[in-house]
């Protein structure tokens, strides 16, 4: 694998109990930059997700981390890479507190006063809810803010892979604009990020490579610019253009 | 610091109280009543703070968490029949001693059989309800048969320490010690339970494997680990409930745990799968509501804490506590 690949699928194929979901993906995330995954529903990008995460185990290929084969290694075991995964459904602890949520997240600290000064102000930056909230329950959050709050959890310590399934989702406008922005500081700060979206216009201003999904399958891959410069292939492979 | 604390089911242990008042009539018989329903439900939170957590964890139905009772109870039987100087001592502290002794012993080995029991009765069911009910039923049975084996199939007279028999007298009412220092014990378990699971990063995560266990997993926490050792923990507390019962009752018999696991499942389910401060209010309740109709209707006192549970769930279908994402 090439030093410049961080993330490696080779045909990967992942049933759930007598479904087959992903057909053979073959996925390439570079370091360094952010990728999208992109695709209709029922495409097979969350599965992907879970599978790279080992939440669901392939049944045949291989995933490739940094050098590593996490095929088969464990869910605790993959993030131990420094994997952080934020989930759909964003994962929060709803009966803890902010600070609670994010002390979880920060493997290296036994207390929130443990945790980096430094990373906490650059996660404040990006997500001003996260420190006006610190000691609120997290339950009690509107759906961005728990957006947020999942996001600067993932990034609480410095992490080499951040993957994101649909940040965007029942987000606002405004919300979406901030996510853009938080997402674009993150990639600066030299995180590779991979990103499932449906929203074009997030995907659009973000990305820098994209795969296309469909039917358990990548049918496409290739740079962002490419696909937003190229409408018949938008309509060919999304059925709409950017 | 805001927290959401839902304050209504702690209302309920002193609205309990205070209906059964005017029922019961004499103030001092429902002080007696009280402290007894008190002691009791201290005891039996003791025994169910473990069992609702690996509940909440794992999902893990243990019906054999009795045997860990009965193994606590059994070992205070030899603890305390080797050291009758001790317990026949007038001073409260040689008594003290003798039944910190039993108390420690049976929670080592209650503990002890715990770590066997899930790697070797739990572990294998893991996410198979049926199974986990049937299997852990069965790990119960062999383990009664065991604790026959080793101090026979007979009652055993565990009678209390000489310093800790009698009451005290308040007005007419009379307090047993014993259930004074049943209630002592069962609040120092929970102020300890509380602090851990709030002030450390180890009850961090209990608390939230209880809610989303995979997320805790993708943290990279190994909850399984976790699991084993909230397992254990609360194997021992089952065996330091199995002590106190045995004291409360001033017998034993192999069937101990067994009879009580109704009232512990009753308690956590009233409580929330896998909240320990639900578990404390239904034991309260459980307690209370036990003594009360023990003296007001004895043929129904089981039937009341069926009764209880049901309006509980009525109110609140996951217990007064339910715990989020489950």
């Amino acid at each position: 694998m090439s030093s410049t690949v961080l993330l490696e699928l080779k045909d990967v194929h992942t049933h759930i109990g007598a479904y087959h979901i992903l057909h053979g993906v073959n996925l390439q995330i570079p370091r360094g930059e952010l990728t999208l995954l992109l695709g209709r529903n029922g495409a097979g990008k969350t599965t992907t997700l879970r599978t790279i995460m080992g939440l669901w185990q392939a049944s045949q290929g291989t995933v490739h981390f940094n050098g590593h084969d996490i095929t088969r290694m464990a869910t605790p075991d993959i993030a131990a890479l420094n994997i952080a995964y934020v989930p759909e459904n964003m994962g929060i602890f709803s009966d803890l507190t902010v600070a609670e949520n994010m002390l979880l997240a920060a493997r290296k600290a036994s207390r929130a006063q443990q945790m980096d000064e430094a990373r906490l102000a650059w996660i404040y930056a990006m997500f001003p809810a996260v420190e006006k909230f610190w000691h609120h329950p997290a339950g009690k959050l509107s759906g961005g803010q728990k957006q947020m709050l999942a996001v600067a959890r993932a990034m609480v310590e410095p992490r080499d892979l951040l993957i994101v399934d649909e940040p965007s989702k029942g987000l606002a406008p405004a919300i979406v604009q901030n996510m853009i922005e938080a997402f674009q500081k993150m990639k600066a700060s030299g995180v590779s990020i991979l990103l499932v979206e449906q929203n074009i216009h997030f995907a659009q201003a973000l990305g820098d490579s994209v795969a296309v999904m469909d039917n358990g399958r990548v049918i496409h891959a290739g740079s962002m610019a490419a696909l937003s410069a190229d409408p018949v292939l938008q309509q060919s492979l999304l059925g709409l253009a950017l | 610091m805001k927290t959401n604390l839902d304050i209504k089911p702690l209302l309920l242990v002193p609205v309990l109280a205070l209906l059964a008042l005017p029922l019961i009539g004499s103030v001092d018989t429902w002080l007696t009543l009280s402290v007894a329903g008190l002691a009791m439900g201290m005891i039996i939170f003791i025994m169910a703070s473990g069992l609702t957590l690996v509940f909440g964890l794992m999902d893990v139905l243990n019906f054999g968490h009795g045997v860990f009772i009965a193994l606590g109870a059994f070992v205070a039987t030899s603890v305390l029949s080797g050291m009758v100087d001790w317990t026949q001592s007038q001073e409260l502290w040689r008594n003290l001693v003798a039944v910190g002794s039993a108390m420690a012993l049976a929670m080592v080995a209650a503990a002890v059989i715990g770590l066997a029991f899930e790697r070797f009765i739990v572990r294998p069911v893991y996410g198979q309800h049926l199974k986990q009910i049937l299997i852990t039923m069965g790990g119960m049975i062999i383990g009664e048969e065991i604790i026959k084996v080793i101090w026979g199939p007979l009652q055993i007279a565990l009678p209390l320490p000489e310093a800790m028999r009698g009451s005290l007298l308040w007005g007419d009412a009379s307090i047993e010690k014993y259930r004074l220092m049943a209630v002592v014990v069962g609040l120092v378990v929970f102020a300890l339970q509380a602090w851990t699971l709030s002030r450390t990063k180890v009850g961090l995560l209990i608390r939230a494997g209880v809610q989303d266990r995979e997320m805790v997993e993708s943290l990279g926490y190994k909850i399984r680990r976790l699991f084993v050792g909230v397992f254990v923990v609360g194997s021992g507390l089952a065996g330091l409930g199995g002590v106190m019962w045995g004291l409360y009752q001033q017998n034993v018999v192999p069937q101990i745990g067994a009879q009580v696991d109704v009232l512990i499942f009753i308690v956590i389910i009233m409580g929330g799968l896998g909240s320990t401060g639900g578990a404390l209010i239904g034991a309260l309740m459980v307690g209370l509501m036990a003594n009360y109709t023990g003296f007001l209707l004895p043929k129904l006192a089981l039937f009341s804490n069926i009764a209880l549970m049901a309006a509980i769930l009525l109110w609140r279908p996951q217990g007064v506590y339910p715990v989020a994402n489950r």
